[in-house]
């Protein structure tokens, strides 16, 4: 199934672009779709600690609930605003 | 209501907006782009990037935690985004309420809880040419 991916700041640099879309198992978890960015992009390794995971335009508390076709997934550095 | 923005802030005319006959109160708090970084280097400018819908239901979320602890007031969190020259308005909180201890009391806890949560970057720009991404020192990335 298709999911579709937002990246800010720093990690949105990383992976040279801050819009995709990213080709996961049916029953894939965001940590599973961090992990097939993580694949793309080594440089994002250190930051998983600190990254935030929305999905649908809500935070993700659970990283393990299993996403839908069609979900958004946006992935938040630590912020800096203000 | 509260807003990401594009153009100029201006936190006075937010708050003299905000005013009704019920409120004897209106501040706002103006946040700034200086021209120095936090180590002392020379700052030209700033990039704020704002993941949009979930910041302005953090700002939503955020006003509605200071009615709670401080009493009844109308708040409005305005944040702009894209490129800042030092001096130009990134942040305002603007707020309204019968009496000034309860908008100075919301004012600082949304500017505090804004800078901690709400989906917001910066990138400072510097007089080398060097640029890179702050963070500030009160995100907590685990904090609901």
């Amino acid at each position: 199934m298709k999911v579709k991916v937002l990246a800010f700041a720093r990690l949105r640099e990383l992976l040279g672009g801050d819009r995709f879309e990213l080709d996961v198992r049916d029953g894939a978890t965001a940590e599973d779709a961090w992990a097939h960015l993580a694949e793309r992009c080594a440089g994002l390794l250190p930051l998983a600690g600190s990254t935030r995971i929305a999905r649908n335009g809500r935070l993700l508390s659970d990283r393990a609930e299993p996403l839908s076709e069609g979900d958004e997934l946006a992935f938040l550095p630590p912020v800096g605003g203000g | 209501m509260h807003a990401i923005v594009r153009d100029c802030i201006d936190a006075g005319a937010l708050a003299a907006a905000m005013r009704s006959d019920a409120c004897g109160a209106a501040i706002a708090f103006a946040g700034a782009v200086r021209d120095r970084s936090g180590d002392g280097r020379t700052v030209t400018g700033l990039t704020y990037e704002a993941y949009e819908p979930l910041a302005l239901s953090e700002f939503d979320r955020i006003a509605r935690e200071a009615v709670e602890r401080f009493g009844p007031c109308e708040i409005a969190i305005h944040h702009r985004v894209g490129e800042l020259r030092v001096g130009e308005t990134a942040v305002a909180v603007a707020v309204a309420a019968p009496h000034r201890a309860v908008a100075f009391d919301a004012c600082r806890y949304c500017i505090d809880e804004l800078k901690a949560r709400a989906p917001i970057w910066k990138k400072e720009h510097y007089g080398d040419g060097a640029s890179r991404w702050i963070e500030n020192d009160c995100a907590e990335p685990d904090r609901p």
